[in-house]
Parts: structure tokens; sequence; C-alpha cells
């Protein structure tokens, strides 16, 4: 059915995958900054963004009108105001770097998806072939690695602003994402130690991980976020400051520093540098769900396997690599939308820590603790391995 | 494929590594340090060393070179002082390039591949086997490299530590 694909020569089909993919993250990045405004409202008891609508949607009953109240169209509209507000260029910035920032910052948060699976399907002979853009066997040391690029962004855009608080934002930025990655590398460890277990093929990649939580058993199918569960706490505190996300928002704090190292940008430029903090939740999302949250495996205790086989007493099609990969798909972007649902909650329930605080917890709360999470998985793991 | 890639990072890596050394402004060369040492994580890929072509990417360019640009960002370093080319830095500077000319002369006058390269996976491409020669053939290194990096953490600590006493007593 889909031989004519393959005929494609390997290069362009790969950028086709690309941005196969691209087309996927954008706009997600896009609705998840109308979620975040519809979920603020919801837990603030207030209706939110409900006005936007296009005519011909508003002469449809009751669903024009539902859609209206939803809020989806304020997507568009703030898309389109963001393409045709006058693109400022404030006079004391440095030009180039001025530009360059959200462009950096759209970089790695795109690149990173590179190297997260994001479903799976079972060929002819039964085994799981996960999908992916490039099935590396260093897949969490390249998301490191590029996400760690980051950074630049932040400071470049602070730095070339030329005004006092983006620089101040940009020195906290580089400070904060510096420290959380220490523990958040650390956090990862003991799933690699596990993972690795004697005599297997030793590998980064997230593909192994997955199908180690969705083996048979009671300690088989669990979860690592069952299994490790100060490793899971540790990643998703990392996680929240690694993002920018509240209640590690001191890098955006609009109360102290304005808007922080996009204050003086606007539009498009300023546009970008949301997609791209969204990107990186849906990325990181991603990764969290894939190390401690099963991956693409519908339930605790429950893989894909089994899922299928299940939906296959009654689903003649339920076994055919299509469905299973959309089902696998679906599975593993459901989870994702929950944890960036959970980020959101997240905001609408902690303070912001102060600046202090920030760095107090990172060196001298989360560091220890996951050296000492790391010390007593490595000798657990070796006992029980051997 | 494979050529014109080698060709477009090697001479990408080549231009930011001379405007590293060109740039007078120290944020611009930073930044082509940072894009230098992209060009060679794509190097290192083309050469299937996965591993270290993100290893390089964490370490360099995402940690060091970040310290890097922020320091010359929070000094505001400006390239002001000019460095003639007087003494003996005229010396040395003609030494290393006859040293160069001779390195790259060396290899294109006598240099030769013997044999074409073995086609199975170099060693220290798979992580497996780069972890298993890291505890085994190459244990004593990384325990010195390990001691060193003590040994400096431990110098921070205490010359930072110095500095905060010293602004206590004022």
């Amino acid at each position: 059915m889909f031989d004519f694909y393959f005929e494609i020569p390997l290069v362009i089909r790969l950028i086709l995958q690309g941005l196969a993919v691209i087309m996927v993250i954008f706009p997600i990045a896009g609705a998840c900054s109308m979620a975040e405004r519809k979920i603020a409202a919801w837990i603030q008891d207030r209706p939110g963004p409900n006005r936007a609508v296009v005519p011909w949607v508003a002469w449809i009953p009751f669903i024009g009108k539902f859609l209206q109240r939803l809020g989806v169209f304020h997507v568009m509209a703030d898309g389109g105001k963001m393409l045709f507000k006058e693109d400022s260029l404030p006079g004391h910035v440095n030009k180039f770097y001025f530009v360059l920032a959200p462009i950096v910052a759209m970089i790695p948060a795109l690149t990173t998806v590179v190297a997260v699976p994001f479903g799976a399907y079972f060929d002819t002979a039964g085994k799981l072939i996960p999908l992916g853009l490039a099935p590396f066997d260093i897949g969490m040391l390249a998301v490191f690695a590029v996400s760690s690029l980051g950074v630049y962004s932040a400071i470049l855009a602070g730095w070339a602003s030329n005004s006092k608080y983006p620089f101040l934002g940009s020195v906290r930025a580089s400070a904060q994402l510096i420290s959380y990655e220490l523990s958040m590398t650390l956090a990862v460890l003991p799933v690699f130690l596990w993972v690795n277990a004697p005599g297997t093929e030793g590998t980064m990649g997230f593909a192994r991980v997955v199908e180690f939580q969705s083996q048979p058993g009671f300690l088989g199918g669990m979860w690592f976020g069952f299994l490790m569960p100060i490793s899971a706490f540790i990643f998703l505190v990392a996680l929240f400051a690694e993002t920018n996300r509240q209640p590690f928002d001191t890098v955006e704090s609009e109360s102290d520093l304005v808007g922080s190292f996009h204050t003086e940008y606007g539009a498009f430029k300023w546009g970008l540098f949301f997609v791209a903090e969204y990107s990186h939740m849906i990325v990181g999302s991603g990764v969290f769900m894939l190390l401690f949250g099963g991956g693409w495996n519908p339930l605790p205790w429950v893989s894909l396997a089994t899922a299928v086989e299940f939906l296959g007493t009654f689903l003649p099609f339920a076994h055919a690599p299509l469905f299973v990969g959309i089902l696998s798909i679906a599975i593993f972007m459901g989870k994702v939308l929950a944890m960036i649902f959970f980020f959101m909650w997240v905001r609408w329930t902690l303070p912001r820590f102060r600046y202090d605080q920030v760095m107090k917890i990172g060196w001298q709360k989360l560091l220890p603790l996951s050296i000492a999470n790391l010390l007593f998985y490595a000798i657990a793991i070796a006992l029980i391995q051997k | 494929m494979a050529q014109f890639l080698f060709l477009l990072f090697a001479i990408f890596t080549v231009l930011c590594a001379v405007g590293v050394v060109v740039n007078k402004n120290a944020v611009n060369a930073s930044i082509c340090l940072i894009l230098c040492l992209v060009g060679v994580a794509g190097l290192f890929v083309q050469l299937d060393a996965y591993l270290l072509a993100f290893v390089l990417l964490l370490v360099y360019a995402g940690a060091v070179a970040a310290l890097f640009l922020f320091i010359v960002m929070l000094l505001d370093v400006q390239g002001k002082e000019s460095f003639g080319l007087r003494g003996f830095r005229t010396i040395a500077g003609f030494v290393a390039f006859a040293l160069l000319l001779a390195g790259i002369g060396s290899v294109a006058l006598k240099g030769q591949i013997v044999s074409s390269p073995p086609v199975s996976v170099a060693e220290g491409a798979q992580l497996k086997l780069y972890a298993y020669q890291l505890f085994t053939t190459y244990l004593l290194p990384v325990q010195i490299i390990g001691f060193l990096l003590l040994i400096s953490m431990l110098g921070v600590i205490v010359l930072s530590k110095k500095h905060e006493i010293a602004e206590d007593a004022k």
C-alpha cells in the first residue's frame, strides 16, 4: 500500500518525516498556549477566552456557539496578531543577536524531538519496532546534549536587549538551567542502570526503557515511576526548572523582572520564544513518560502487546501495523498532553519560589538527594541483578 | 551525499575556528567557538561516533562555552588591547606556524592510508564497548582525571570561600 513511499530517496524521505513531526509539534505548542489560558480560567473559576469566532462557523447552530465558548479560535486570532503586528526593533539593542536569539530558541527545542520515539508497532515476526525520527542508542544523551544548547537563547536575548531586566533574567536563566541539569542527569541514571542488565546490549535509548516496562510479571510490568519514585520526582522537579515553568519561573517572573529576557521582544519574535517553551515542555513530558510513565503502554502492568491482543478479540484489524502504530502514538500523545495539563495545574497551585530558594533547592536539596538515590539504586540493582 | 556533508561541516568548522581567532568582539568569538564545536560534533556524527558527538555538545557547547559567553557578557570584555607581534611572541608565532606547516606537509607528502578502514564499528563507538574500555584499559587515566577534577573543585571552593571571608572582614 505504501510502497511508493519507500521509492523516494532516503534524504527526501527523512526531510519529509522531520517536517511531519514539526508540523505536529508546532500546532500543539500553539494550542498549548490556548489551553494554558483556558485551564487558568477554569482553575480560577472564570470563563476565560470565549469571544473570537470565524463568521461562517458562528452560523452553525449549537456547534458554532460551543466552539466559540471553548475559545478555539483564539489560537488563530493570536497567531494572526503575532504575524501581522509591527515587528519593532528597539534602537538600543544589538540587532544581529537580538534577531538571532528567538531562532536559537527554536532550534534545540525542535531538534530534541529527533531522539524521542513516540510510538511503536509490531512487525510480522512480532518484534516491537519503535517509531521515531532517529533510533539512536544514545537517545537520553542526545536529548540532554541538544536541550543544553537552549540556554544560549536566554543568554543572547538578555544580553542583546541591552537593558537591565532582560540581562538579570538571562543571568538567572543560565544559572538555573545549569544547576538543575545536574540533578536531572543523576536522576535518570538508576533507570539506565536497571535497563542495562548484565548480558544485554548496552544502550541509552528510550525504546529499551519502554520495553523493560512492558515485560510480564509484577516487577516487569511496573512502570519506573513506581519502581523509582524518587528518581521520577527529582526528574519532574528538574523538568519544571529546565522548562522555566512555575514554580521555577524566576527567569521570567513578571512581578520583578517585567518579562525578563523577552521584555524587549514583540510580535512573532516573542511568539517564537513561547513556541520554544511549549516545545520544550512537550519533549520534556515525552521523555518523562518514556522513562517513568511506561511510554506507549496504556496502563501499568498492561503492555501494548496485551492491549492489542485484547482489542484483537473483537476488532479484526487490531493486529495491522498501521492500527497498532496509530494506537501507540495516540496513547503516548494522550499521556504527554496529560502531563502538560499537570504542568498548568501546578502553575496555579504553587506560588513562585524566590530566586535564592530556587538555588537552595537545586544545590542543597535536590542534588544530595539525587546522589543518595543513585547510590541506593546502584547497590540495590547490583544485588538484584548480580 | 556523505562527501557533500563532510565538506559542508569541514568548511563550516574551519571558518568558525578562524572566526574565533580573528574576531575582536569577544561575544562574536565565543559564538564562533560554539558553532565550531557544533561543526566538530557534526563531523563526529559522520564518523558514526555518536557518543563522542553528543558528549562534545553536552560538555563543551552546552556547559563550558556557555560559561565563557556568560562571563564575557558579565564582564563586558572588549577587545581593546591589541596583541602586536613583537619580541618573544613573534618567535613563538613563527615556530608554531612552522610546526603546523611541517605537520601538514608531512601528512600530505608521506602520509598514506595503509589499508582501507575497517568496516566494523570502531571500538568505543558503541556505548557498551566504550564503557567497558573505560573500566578496564583506561581505568588509570579515568581515575587521574577524576582526581584532577576533584582538586580543581576543591580549589574553586577554597578560592570562593576566601573571597567571602575577606569581604565579611571589611
